[in-house]
Protein backbone atom coordinates (compact mmCIF):
# COMPACT_ATOMS: atom_id res chain seq x y z
CA UNK A 1 0.00 0.00 0.00
CA UNK A 2 1.37 3.40 -0.89
CA UNK A 3 0.37 6.75 0.41
CA UNK A 4 1.02 9.57 -1.99
CA UNK A 5 1.30 13.12 -0.80
CA UNK A 6 -0.40 14.82 -3.70
CA UNK A 7 0.68 18.28 -2.60
CA UNK A 8 4.28 17.18 -2.48
CA UNK A 9 3.98 15.47 -5.86
CA UNK A 10 2.75 18.69 -7.45
CA UNK A 11 5.19 20.78 -5.42
CA UNK A 12 2.49 23.02 -3.96
CA UNK A 13 1.35 24.04 -0.52
CA UNK A 14 -1.85 22.82 1.11
CA UNK A 15 -3.31 26.26 0.65
CA UNK A 16 -2.70 26.30 -3.09
CA UNK A 17 -5.47 27.76 -5.19
CA UNK A 18 -7.10 25.91 -8.07
CA UNK A 19 -5.12 28.05 -10.44
CA UNK A 20 -1.86 27.13 -8.72
CA UNK A 21 -2.76 23.44 -8.83
CA UNK A 22 -3.54 23.67 -12.52
CA UNK A 23 -0.36 25.55 -13.25
CA UNK A 24 1.81 23.12 -11.24
CA UNK A 25 0.15 20.17 -12.95
CA UNK A 26 0.67 21.58 -16.42
CA UNK A 27 4.30 22.36 -15.73
CA UNK A 28 5.05 18.85 -14.47
CA UNK A 29 2.92 17.18 -17.14
CA UNK A 30 4.97 18.93 -19.81
CA UNK A 31 8.10 17.57 -18.19
CA UNK A 32 7.00 13.98 -17.62
CA UNK A 33 4.41 13.34 -20.35
CA UNK A 34 5.02 9.84 -21.81
CA UNK A 35 4.83 11.18 -25.36
CA UNK A 36 7.79 13.41 -24.57
CA UNK A 37 9.68 10.70 -22.69
CA UNK A 38 9.46 7.57 -24.83
CA UNK A 39 10.81 4.39 -23.19
CA UNK A 40 11.25 6.14 -19.86
CA UNK A 41 9.56 4.10 -17.16
CA UNK A 42 10.45 6.57 -14.41
CA UNK A 43 8.82 9.43 -16.28
CA UNK A 44 5.77 7.25 -16.92
CA UNK A 45 5.43 6.46 -13.22
CA UNK A 46 5.90 10.09 -12.28
CA UNK A 47 3.31 11.16 -14.85
CA UNK A 48 0.77 8.75 -13.40
CA UNK A 49 1.36 10.18 -9.95
CA UNK A 50 1.03 13.73 -11.24
CA UNK A 51 -2.20 12.84 -13.01
CA UNK A 52 -3.57 11.17 -9.94
CA UNK A 53 -2.65 14.13 -7.78
CA UNK A 54 -4.24 16.52 -10.22
CA UNK A 55 -7.43 14.49 -10.54
CA UNK A 56 -7.90 14.52 -6.79
CA UNK A 57 -6.78 18.04 -5.97
CA UNK A 58 -8.46 19.77 -8.89
CA UNK A 59 -11.82 18.43 -7.76
CA UNK A 60 -12.87 20.48 -4.68
CA UNK A 61 -14.96 17.67 -3.23
CA UNK A 62 -12.22 15.09 -3.61
CA UNK A 63 -9.63 17.52 -2.31
CA UNK A 64 -11.70 18.09 0.79
CA UNK A 65 -11.87 14.36 1.45
CA UNK A 66 -8.17 14.05 0.91
CA UNK A 67 -7.40 16.98 3.23
CA UNK A 68 -9.68 15.53 5.87
CA UNK A 69 -8.28 12.01 5.94
CA UNK A 70 -4.67 12.84 5.25
CA UNK A 71 -2.20 10.09 5.91
CA UNK A 72 -4.64 7.94 7.82
CA UNK A 73 -7.04 7.98 4.97
CA UNK A 74 -7.52 4.27 4.79
CA UNK A 75 -8.69 3.79 8.35
CA UNK A 76 -10.84 6.87 8.13
CA UNK A 77 -12.43 5.62 4.95
CA UNK A 78 -13.07 2.21 6.43
CA UNK A 79 -14.47 3.79 9.52
CA UNK A 80 -16.80 5.96 7.49
CA UNK A 81 -17.95 3.03 5.42
CA UNK A 82 -18.47 0.90 8.49
CA UNK A 83 -20.38 3.60 10.24
CA UNK A 84 -22.63 4.12 7.23
CA UNK A 85 -23.28 0.45 6.83
CA UNK A 86 -23.94 -0.03 10.50
CA UNK A 87 -26.49 2.69 10.35
CA UNK A 88 -28.29 1.37 7.33
CA UNK A 89 -27.71 -2.35 7.54
CA UNK A 90 -27.50 -3.35 11.16
CA UNK A 91 -27.91 -7.00 10.30
CA UNK A 92 -24.52 -7.17 8.66
CA UNK A 93 -21.36 -7.66 10.67
CA UNK A 94 -18.09 -5.70 10.19
CA UNK A 95 -16.33 -8.45 8.32
CA UNK A 96 -16.94 -6.87 4.97
CA UNK A 97 -14.63 -3.98 5.69
CA UNK A 98 -11.32 -5.68 5.83
CA UNK A 99 -10.22 -4.10 2.57
CA UNK A 100 -8.45 -7.27 1.52
CA UNK A 101 -9.86 -7.27 -1.94
CA UNK A 102 -7.87 -4.25 -3.01
CA UNK A 103 -5.29 -4.92 -5.60
CA UNK A 104 -2.26 -2.94 -6.58
CA UNK A 105 -2.91 -0.83 -9.61
CA UNK A 106 -1.11 1.88 -11.46
CA UNK A 107 -2.80 4.35 -9.19
CA UNK A 108 -2.34 4.39 -5.45
CA UNK A 109 -4.65 2.43 -3.19
CA UNK A 110 -6.00 5.61 -1.78
CA UNK A 111 -7.09 6.78 -5.16
CA UNK A 112 -8.59 3.42 -6.01
CA UNK A 113 -10.44 3.09 -2.75
CA UNK A 114 -11.77 6.56 -2.63
CA UNK A 115 -12.41 7.52 -6.21
CA UNK A 116 -11.88 4.22 -8.02
CA UNK A 117 -15.21 3.83 -9.78
CA UNK A 118 -15.70 7.40 -10.75
CA UNK A 119 -12.17 7.83 -11.91
CA UNK A 120 -12.08 4.80 -14.11
CA UNK A 121 -15.27 5.73 -15.86
CA UNK A 122 -14.18 9.28 -16.48
CA UNK A 123 -10.79 8.07 -17.59
CA UNK A 124 -12.34 5.64 -20.02
CA UNK A 125 -14.53 8.34 -21.39
CA UNK A 126 -11.68 10.71 -21.98
CA UNK A 127 -9.28 8.11 -23.34
CA UNK A 128 -11.55 6.42 -25.89
CA UNK A 129 -9.05 5.25 -28.47
CA UNK A 130 -9.55 4.51 -32.08
CA UNK A 131 -6.41 2.49 -32.25
CA UNK A 132 -5.63 -0.28 -29.77
CA UNK A 133 -2.84 -0.06 -27.25
CA UNK A 134 0.73 -0.64 -28.42
CA UNK A 135 2.57 -3.50 -26.72
CA UNK A 136 6.29 -3.66 -25.99
CA UNK A 137 8.29 -6.85 -25.64
CA UNK A 138 11.93 -7.81 -25.38
CA UNK A 139 13.28 -10.82 -27.22
CA UNK A 140 16.62 -12.40 -26.34
CA UNK A 141 18.39 -14.22 -29.14
CA UNK A 142 21.87 -15.47 -29.83
CA UNK A 143 24.00 -13.97 -32.56
CA UNK A 144 23.85 -17.29 -34.41
CA UNK A 145 20.05 -17.11 -34.41
CA UNK A 146 20.01 -13.88 -36.36
CA UNK A 147 22.60 -14.86 -38.94
CA UNK A 148 19.75 -16.36 -40.91
CA UNK A 149 16.02 -15.55 -40.94
CA UNK A 150 14.71 -16.92 -37.69
CA UNK A 151 11.29 -18.36 -36.94
CA UNK A 152 9.92 -17.61 -33.52
CA UNK A 153 6.54 -18.09 -31.91
CA UNK A 154 5.61 -15.44 -29.39
CA UNK A 155 2.68 -15.54 -27.03
CA UNK A 156 1.20 -12.11 -26.49
CA UNK A 157 -1.97 -11.88 -24.40
CA UNK A 158 -2.66 -15.57 -25.02
CA UNK A 159 -2.36 -15.09 -28.77
CA UNK A 160 0.36 -17.00 -30.55
CA UNK A 161 2.23 -14.93 -33.08
CA UNK A 162 4.41 -16.67 -35.62
CA UNK A 163 7.26 -14.39 -36.43
CA UNK A 164 9.97 -14.50 -39.08
CA UNK A 165 12.82 -12.35 -37.86
CA UNK A 166 14.91 -11.11 -40.76
CA UNK A 167 18.60 -11.96 -40.69
CA UNK A 168 20.88 -9.19 -39.51
CA UNK A 169 18.78 -7.78 -36.69
CA UNK A 170 20.96 -5.65 -34.39
CA UNK A 171 21.25 -5.65 -30.64
CA UNK A 172 18.86 -3.02 -29.29
CA UNK A 173 16.93 -2.77 -32.56
CA UNK A 174 13.18 -2.41 -32.30
CA UNK A 175 10.83 -3.81 -34.90
CA UNK A 176 7.15 -3.15 -35.22
CA UNK A 177 4.66 -5.94 -35.79
CA UNK A 178 1.66 -4.20 -37.11
CA UNK A 179 -1.74 -4.90 -35.64
CA UNK A 180 -0.48 -7.30 -32.97
CA UNK A 181 -1.01 -4.94 -30.06
CA UNK A 182 -4.23 -4.33 -28.17
CA UNK A 183 -7.56 -4.57 -29.93
CA UNK A 184 -8.85 -1.39 -31.53
CA UNK A 185 -11.97 0.21 -30.16
CA UNK A 186 -15.14 0.64 -32.13
CA UNK A 187 -13.74 -1.15 -35.15
CA UNK A 188 -10.52 0.82 -35.19
CA UNK A 189 -7.16 -0.70 -36.07
CA UNK A 190 -5.36 -2.80 -33.51
CA UNK A 191 -2.31 -1.44 -31.75
CA UNK A 192 1.15 -2.56 -32.74
CA UNK A 193 3.62 -4.85 -31.08
CA UNK A 194 7.12 -3.42 -30.63
CA UNK A 195 9.84 -5.99 -30.13
CA UNK A 196 13.23 -4.94 -28.86
CA UNK A 197 16.02 -7.39 -29.59
CA UNK A 198 18.72 -8.32 -27.15
CA UNK A 199 21.39 -10.19 -29.04
CA UNK A 200 23.76 -12.29 -26.95
CA UNK A 201 27.09 -13.04 -28.52
CA UNK A 202 28.88 -16.19 -27.43
CA UNK A 203 30.99 -16.54 -30.55
CA UNK A 204 34.64 -15.71 -31.21
CA UNK A 205 33.46 -12.85 -33.41
CA UNK A 206 32.65 -9.35 -32.40
CA UNK A 207 30.04 -7.48 -34.32
CA UNK A 208 29.79 -3.84 -35.26
CA UNK A 209 26.91 -3.17 -37.60
CA UNK A 210 27.25 -5.61 -40.45
CA UNK A 211 30.96 -6.22 -39.97
CA UNK A 212 32.45 -8.99 -37.90
CA UNK A 213 35.81 -8.82 -36.20
CA UNK A 214 38.06 -11.67 -35.14
CA UNK A 215 41.60 -12.11 -33.88
CA UNK A 216 43.70 -14.85 -35.44
CA UNK A 217 46.97 -16.18 -34.03
CA UNK A 218 49.76 -16.46 -36.57
CA UNK A 219 53.04 -18.25 -36.02
CA UNK A 220 56.24 -16.27 -36.52
CA UNK A 221 57.45 -18.28 -39.52
CA UNK A 222 54.24 -17.92 -41.51
CA UNK A 223 54.14 -14.24 -40.67
CA UNK A 224 57.66 -13.81 -42.07
CA UNK A 225 57.61 -16.20 -44.97
CA UNK A 226 53.91 -16.11 -45.84
CA UNK A 227 51.79 -19.15 -46.45
CA UNK A 228 48.28 -20.44 -46.15
CA UNK A 229 46.03 -21.07 -43.22
CA UNK A 230 42.43 -22.06 -42.53
CA UNK A 231 40.46 -19.56 -40.57
CA UNK A 232 36.94 -19.63 -39.15
CA UNK A 233 34.28 -17.40 -40.59
CA UNK A 234 30.75 -17.28 -39.30
CA UNK A 235 29.69 -19.70 -42.01
CA UNK A 236 32.60 -22.11 -41.86
CA UNK A 237 36.30 -22.32 -42.62
CA UNK A 238 38.04 -20.54 -45.47
CA UNK A 239 41.58 -20.87 -46.74
CA UNK A 240 43.53 -17.67 -46.45
CA UNK A 241 46.77 -16.63 -48.13
CA UNK A 242 49.15 -14.95 -45.72
CA UNK A 243 51.47 -12.43 -47.29
CA UNK A 244 55.16 -12.62 -46.41
CA UNK A 245 56.26 -10.11 -43.76
CA UNK A 246 52.83 -9.82 -42.21
CA UNK A 247 53.05 -7.50 -39.22
CA UNK A 248 51.63 -8.04 -35.76
CA UNK A 249 48.15 -6.45 -35.34
CA UNK A 250 47.84 -5.97 -39.09
CA UNK A 251 44.35 -6.41 -40.43
CA UNK A 252 42.86 -7.96 -43.51
CA UNK A 253 39.33 -7.61 -44.73
CA UNK A 254 37.39 -10.58 -46.07
CA UNK A 255 34.71 -9.02 -48.19
CA UNK A 256 31.21 -10.45 -47.81
CA UNK A 257 32.18 -12.75 -44.94
CA UNK A 258 30.61 -10.59 -42.28
CA UNK A 259 27.06 -10.44 -41.01
CA UNK A 260 23.96 -10.36 -43.23
CA UNK A 261 22.68 -6.88 -43.95
CA UNK A 262 19.23 -6.38 -42.47
CA UNK A 263 16.49 -6.77 -45.07
CA UNK A 264 18.99 -6.97 -47.93
CA UNK A 265 18.90 -10.59 -48.80
CA UNK A 266 22.20 -11.94 -50.07
CA UNK A 267 24.18 -8.90 -48.91
CA UNK A 268 26.76 -9.26 -46.21
CA UNK A 269 29.19 -7.07 -44.35
CA UNK A 270 32.89 -7.87 -44.11
CA UNK A 271 34.98 -9.96 -41.77
CA UNK A 272 37.99 -8.12 -40.44
CA UNK A 273 40.81 -10.32 -39.22
CA UNK A 274 43.50 -8.99 -36.90
CA UNK A 275 46.69 -11.06 -36.75
CA UNK A 276 48.36 -11.76 -33.45
CA UNK A 277 51.84 -12.99 -34.15
CA UNK A 278 52.96 -15.60 -31.70
CA UNK A 279 56.70 -15.79 -31.12
CA UNK A 280 58.06 -19.24 -30.38
CA UNK A 281 58.98 -20.21 -26.84
CA UNK A 282 61.16 -22.98 -25.37
CA UNK A 283 63.74 -22.52 -28.13
CA UNK A 284 66.39 -25.17 -28.58
CA UNK A 285 70.06 -24.25 -28.62
CA UNK A 286 70.15 -24.69 -32.35
CA UNK A 287 67.18 -22.36 -32.85
CA UNK A 288 68.80 -19.72 -30.67
CA UNK A 289 71.98 -20.05 -32.69
CA UNK A 290 70.10 -19.60 -35.96
CA UNK A 291 68.28 -16.54 -34.58
CA UNK A 292 71.67 -15.08 -33.56
CA UNK A 293 72.90 -15.65 -37.09
CA UNK A 294 69.81 -13.93 -38.43
CA UNK A 295 70.38 -11.02 -36.09
CA UNK A 296 73.90 -10.60 -37.41
CA UNK A 297 72.47 -10.30 -40.92
CA UNK A 298 70.29 -7.30 -39.99
CA UNK B 1 -8.39 3.49 -55.22
CA UNK B 2 -8.41 1.09 -52.28
CA UNK B 3 -9.66 2.56 -49.03
CA UNK B 4 -8.94 -0.57 -47.04
CA UNK B 5 -6.31 1.04 -44.80
CA UNK B 6 -7.76 4.50 -44.89
CA UNK B 7 -9.90 6.02 -42.19
CA UNK B 8 -12.50 8.63 -42.96
CA UNK B 9 -11.56 11.94 -41.36
CA UNK B 10 -15.16 12.61 -40.33
CA UNK B 11 -15.33 9.31 -38.44
CA UNK B 12 -12.00 10.01 -36.87
CA UNK B 13 -13.04 13.46 -35.69
CA UNK B 14 -16.20 12.18 -34.04
CA UNK B 15 -14.23 9.36 -32.46
CA UNK B 16 -11.65 11.65 -30.92
CA UNK B 17 -13.93 14.61 -30.36
CA UNK B 18 -11.77 16.90 -32.42
CA UNK B 19 -12.62 19.55 -34.97
CA UNK B 20 -12.03 18.86 -38.65
CA UNK B 21 -10.22 22.20 -38.75
CA UNK B 22 -7.64 20.79 -36.32
CA UNK B 23 -6.93 17.87 -38.65
CA UNK B 24 -6.81 20.29 -41.60
CA UNK B 25 -4.27 22.42 -39.78
CA UNK B 26 -2.11 19.39 -39.00
CA UNK B 27 -2.27 18.52 -42.68
CA UNK B 28 -1.33 22.05 -43.73
CA UNK B 29 1.65 22.14 -41.43
CA UNK B 30 2.74 18.78 -42.84
CA UNK B 31 2.37 16.74 -39.67
CA UNK B 32 -0.11 14.34 -41.25
CA UNK B 33 -1.06 13.55 -44.82
CA UNK B 34 -4.68 13.58 -45.83
CA UNK B 35 -5.71 11.55 -48.85
CA UNK B 36 -8.75 12.42 -50.90
CA UNK B 37 -10.74 9.61 -52.50
CA UNK B 38 -14.06 10.33 -54.25
CA UNK B 39 -14.15 13.76 -52.60
CA UNK B 40 -13.86 12.20 -49.16
CA UNK B 41 -10.91 12.91 -46.92
CA UNK B 42 -9.05 9.99 -45.41
CA UNK B 43 -6.00 9.36 -43.32
CA UNK B 44 -3.90 6.23 -43.57
CA UNK B 45 -4.15 4.06 -40.48
CA UNK B 46 -0.35 4.10 -40.13
CA UNK B 47 -0.62 7.73 -39.10
CA UNK B 48 -3.14 7.11 -36.33
CA UNK B 49 -0.50 6.55 -33.65
CA UNK B 50 1.16 9.88 -34.41
CA UNK B 51 -2.16 11.66 -34.70
CA UNK B 52 -3.18 10.39 -31.26
CA UNK B 53 0.08 11.72 -29.88
CA UNK B 54 -0.60 15.12 -31.47
CA UNK B 55 -4.09 15.21 -29.98
CA UNK B 56 -2.72 14.37 -26.56
CA UNK B 57 -0.02 17.02 -26.78
CA UNK B 58 -2.63 19.56 -27.85
CA UNK B 59 -5.34 18.64 -25.35
CA UNK B 60 -3.35 17.57 -22.34
CA UNK B 61 -0.38 19.90 -22.55
CA UNK B 62 -1.88 22.84 -24.45
CA UNK B 63 0.82 22.61 -27.10
CA UNK B 64 -0.09 24.57 -30.23
CA UNK B 65 0.47 23.30 -33.76
CA UNK B 66 3.88 24.90 -34.16
CA UNK B 67 4.86 23.44 -30.80
CA UNK B 68 3.73 19.99 -31.90
CA UNK B 69 5.86 20.34 -35.01
CA UNK B 70 8.88 21.29 -32.91
CA UNK B 71 8.23 18.43 -30.47
CA UNK B 72 7.95 15.90 -33.29
CA UNK B 73 11.15 17.13 -34.90
CA UNK B 74 12.99 16.92 -31.60
CA UNK B 75 11.59 13.47 -30.85
CA UNK B 76 12.73 12.32 -34.28
CA UNK B 77 16.20 13.70 -33.58
CA UNK B 78 16.19 12.00 -30.19
CA UNK B 79 15.20 8.71 -31.83
CA UNK B 80 18.03 9.04 -34.34
CA UNK B 81 20.49 9.84 -31.55
CA UNK B 82 19.31 6.87 -29.51
CA UNK B 83 19.86 4.63 -32.54
CA UNK B 84 23.32 6.12 -33.01
CA UNK B 85 24.08 5.61 -29.33
CA UNK B 86 22.97 2.01 -29.62
CA UNK B 87 25.22 1.48 -32.65
CA UNK B 88 28.13 3.08 -30.82
CA UNK B 89 27.50 0.95 -27.73
CA UNK B 90 27.56 -2.12 -29.95
CA UNK B 91 30.84 -0.93 -31.49
CA UNK B 92 32.29 -0.27 -28.08
CA UNK B 93 31.75 -3.88 -27.17
CA UNK B 94 34.50 -4.63 -29.71
CA UNK B 95 37.04 -3.22 -27.29
CA UNK B 96 35.56 -4.62 -24.12
CA UNK B 97 36.44 -7.91 -22.40
CA UNK B 98 39.52 -8.45 -24.55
Amino acid sequence: MTFLDYYKILGISKTATEKEIKSAYRKLARKYHPDLNPDNKDAEKKFKEINEANEVLSNPENRKKYDQYGKDWKHAEEFEKAKQQQQTQNKYSRQGFSGEGQSEQDFSDYFESMFGGARSSSRQRSSTKFKGQDFNAELHLNLKDVYEPHQQILTVNNNKIRLTIPAGVENGQVIKIKGKGGKGLNGGPNGDLFIKFKINNHTQFKRAGNNLYANVDLDLYTSILGGEMNINTFKGKVKLKIKPETQNQSKIKLKGKGFPIYKKEGSFGDLIITFNIKTPTNLSDKEIEIFRELKKLR
Amino acid sequence: MKTQHLILIKTLCSQYNIEISFVDSLNKIGLIQIEVVDQNQFIHQDQIGNLEKMIRLHNELNVNLEGIDVVFNLLEKERALRNELNTLKNRLRLYEND
